[in-house]
């Protein structure tokens, strides 16, 4: 049977020695190489529930009165929007099991995407000859952010129509084009025309997928086409030499117990941990806050920034230039990611002056500056984030909010300094450590040869 | 001669089957997969009682949703279905770590790059003639180009791009009453202190952005306006645009002194980001990141008790942009 199935195939396609070589292209064996295929399997997850989603949500904005099964919110004007958002999760069978293993595959999502991220820059992954693969995965990052808010705006609450308000005050803080860029995606002033909400919609459910789908295929092909990086710990793995693991039988059968395994941990926390329970913040109205809000925790270091950076408009007279919202909205992000495109060429100018081909990867003691620089981003953006989470400080460990923002604005600033200048200490003596070690090793043997 | 022949031609068979497997007995042909573990059987009922187990918890997930009325129904759902799936991947660790050996294989990196192939399609570009006609080139540049921005064009029907009069406008005029939320005129008393109410242009959209205001009262020995801002309370009740002008959130939070003279100023704060307002000159910001006041409504109390506007905001309502006057907006 199975040698009917490959020669139908072969002979229609004639893919067979491409097949061949697929069943066993070789994987290399590391916990760290999975991360990158836990976010593919997040989003294959996201794409199932989000169509099923799709077949109860309503895009309109017009008001209705709820005279639902919800008794709280009985009475209450609020958007066909919410309100189908509402029947979903209260009337329609696992309806709120597939939203809520939804919401949480994003968050695992961009979770994976990011610790993904972290092991290609702490071990040197994105240099010559992967580069491309390295900024495509990071656009895909950067569009998943924009996705993920984009998806829970959708349900319209109190807690997502407040997010969208501030995004609305991001885009308008733009130089030079702010409130037009503004006017043109809302269809006028906020909360926009009946317009905004479908342009939303299909953008989170058609335009961005295909692009992250896209994105996602180039990615993988990029990688297959240069094969898989290695560490050095097998003696075997050279630069021009390869040790892994083939795709069949070996690595099928433990990607696929992965995939299993991811779509175990969502559907759990879909169906036992509740996430954005939008019956509990109500609808959103203009005129209507809550306190205590927090985003989705992958936006916490965007709602960090905007709270810690000092309140000031660059204004002439009586004209304003740029409003506050730009700095930590726009132009902390900008900075972040700009850093991140450009990093492999920094790198390589300024820092190791190294242009040459690498598929063996560096642990980050092997490049001290690099680890340095990469801990210095990294504790400045988890500072921020921290930032975010003052208000909850406040209510939660009595701590005063506005020493905290003090506190944090010079934390921004030290941290970073410090954490780069331990990174690199750290690296180096481990280094010096290993150099003893290999030492000690050799004395040994020699010892033992003239026993 | 002949010896060296012989003893050369049988160094190069050496040579070149050093790596060939003793011939292998008829009817088999040579392993390309590493053969499995010998402790094969144990493994492999192990992974079938879990696989089992993982199509009871799928069978459990559809008798869970068929079953209505169940309590915790979504709990049971996911927990059935996510062990299944957990199941399922339980049995392919299985798989993975005891049916199958471990095989580990070299293979070569592909080639850093083609030189030669590089120079043909450098040759063929070359060779056709195309790129010696710059003229040639620029004009077709010229046309895509274009031709990309006159695609782009449609897209500004989208939003009113250029009529950015629409940011200042409100529904504010001399006259307009103040209503709650179902749409009855608010009386001024029945404002009451250390509280805040939340009220509407009679009449207007109450979702667009300019239409609520924040309305507090404070005592005559609290308030202290700017001259520019003189005689815009009534009675001690003063209203603001209810958004804030940092990032568009609705000022939620009101703080009224519990214990004066210790406590800390009225307050109207916005939860999103904490940018504080004065109520009592004006809206100034007195913390936070709001990069300027909140827009204050001129009030009078007409003959039936009711508050009305007596004009319009003293600046543009919600988050500012580039350009953005700070001048009364329109109506």
């Amino acid at each position: 049977m199975i040698r009917g199935l490959v020669r139908f195939v072969d002979q229609r396609t004639g893919t067979a020695p491409f097949l061949r070589k697929t069943l066993r292209y070789l994987f290399p064996d590391h916990w760290s190489f999975l991360l990158g295929e836990v976010a593919l399997y997040a989003f294959v997850v996201l794409v199932g529930t989000g169509i099923y989603l799709t077949f109860f949500y309503e895009d309109s904005t017009a008001m209705v009165v709820y005279h639902g099964s919800y008794v709280p919110l009985q009475g209450q004007e609020m958007t066909h929007a919410y309100r189908s958002v509402l029947d979903l999760s209260t009337n329609v069978k696992a309806g709120l099991l597939i939203r809520q293993t939804h919401h949480w595959a994003a968050n695992v999502f961009i979770a994976a995407i990011v610790l993904h991220l972290l092991r290609i820059f702490f071990t040197g992954a994105y240099r010559k000859p992967r580069e491309l693969t390295y900024w495509i995965g990071l656009t895909m990052l950067l569009v998943s952010l924009l996705e993920g808010y984009l998806g829970y705006s959708l349900a319209d609450d109190l807690l997502s129509g407040m997010g969208l308000a501030i995004g609305y005050a991001v885009a308008m803080s733009l130089p030079f084009v702010g409130a037009n860029l503004a006017a043109l995606i809302w269809d006028g002033p906020f909360p926009g025309s009946q317009a905004f909400f479908p342009r939303m919609y299909i953008v989170h459910v058609l335009v961005i997928p295909l692009l992250l789908a896209t994105l996602l295929a180039v990615h993988l092909a990029l990688v297959a086409l240069k094969h898989h990086t290695q560490f050095r710990s097998d003696p075997r793995a050279t630069e021009r030499k390869l040790v892994g693991v083939p795709t069949f039988p070996g690595q099928a059968a433990r990607s696929l117990g992965l995939f299993m395994a991811t779509a175990a941990v969502l559907f759990l926390l879909g169906g036992l941990v509740q996430i954005n329970p939008i019956w509990l913040w109500g609808p959103y109205h203009t005129y209507s806050a809550t306190n205590g809000a927090q985003p989705d925790w992958y936006l916490g270091w965007l709602i960090g920034a905007l709270r810690i950076v000092p309140g000031f408009d660059l204004a002439i007279g009586s004209y304003t230039l740029v409003p506050n919202p730009f700095w930590g909205g726009a132009l902390l992000p900008l900075v972040f990611f700009g850093f991140l495109y450009l990093w492999p060429f920094i790198e390589r100018r300024f820092v190791t002056h190294d242009y040459g081909y690498h598929n063996l990867l560096d642990r980050p003691r092997d490049a001290p500056l690099r680890t340095a620089i990469g801990m210095a981003v990294l504790t400045e953006v988890f500072l921020v984030f921290l930032a975010g989470s003052a208000d909850r400080a406040d209510v939660f460990f009595g701590l005063p909010y506005v020493p905290q923002v003090w506190a944090y604005r010079v934390l921004v600033l030290v941290g970073p300094v410090l954490a780069a200048l331990v990174a690199y200490r750290v690296c180096i003596e481990l280094q010096q450590g290993e150099c003893v070690e290999h030492e000690r090793e050799r004395a040994e043997r020699l010892a033992r040869g003239r026993a | 001669m002949g010896k060296a022949k012989a003893f050369l031609v049988s160094a190069l068979t050496l040579l070149l089957a050093r790596h060939r497997r003793p011939s292998l007995p008829p009817g088999e042909r040579e392993r390309i997969v590493v053969p499995e573990p010998p402790k094969g059987y144990d493994a492999e009922l192990l992974s079938i009682w879990i696989f089992l187990a993982s199509a009871a918890c799928a069978v459990a997930f559809v008798v869970v949703y068929v079953l209505d009325r169940l309590p915790a129904h979504t709990q049971l759902l996911g927990l059935a279905l996510g062990l299944s799936f957990a199941f399922f991947a339980a049995g392919l660790v299985v798989i993975a770590k005891r049916l199958i050996a471990t095989e580990e294989l070299e293979d070569d990196y592909p080639e850093q790059e083609h030189p030669a192939e590089q120079e043909r399609i450098v040759q063929v570009v070359e060779e056709s003639g195309l790129t010696r006609r710059r003229l040639l080139l620029l004009a077709l540049g010229a046309a895509g180009g274009s031709l990309g921005v006159a695609l782009l064009a449609p897209a500004a029907s989208l939003g009113p791009v250029v009529h950015l009069a629409r940011f200042y406008l409100t529904p504010w005029r001399r006259g307009t009453r103040l209503v709650d939320e179902h749409g009855r005129p608010l009386r001024a008393d029945e404002i009451e202190e250390k509280t805040f109410y939340t009220a509407f242009a009679e009449g207007a959209d109450k979702e667009q952005l300019p239409s609520s205001l924040v309305v507090v009262r404070l005592r005559r020995d609290q308030l202290d306006l700017p001259s520019e801002n003189a005689g815009f309370d009534a009675d001690g009740i003063v209203a603001f645009s209810k958004i804030c002008t940092h990032a568009g959130c609705a000022i939620a939070l009101y703080r009224a002194p519990q214990f004066e003279p210790t406590d800390p100023k009225p307050a109207l704060v916005c939860p999103c980001h904490y940018s504080t307002f004065d109520p009592a000159t004006g809206g100034t910001v007195t913390y936070g990141p709001a990069g300027r006041k909140l827009p204050m409504l001129p009030l009078e109390v007409d003959p039936k008790g009711h508050l009305r506007a007596r004009g319009n905001f003293d600046g543009p309502v919600g988050p500012s942009w580039w350009g953005v006057r700070l001048k009364e907006p329109t109506t």
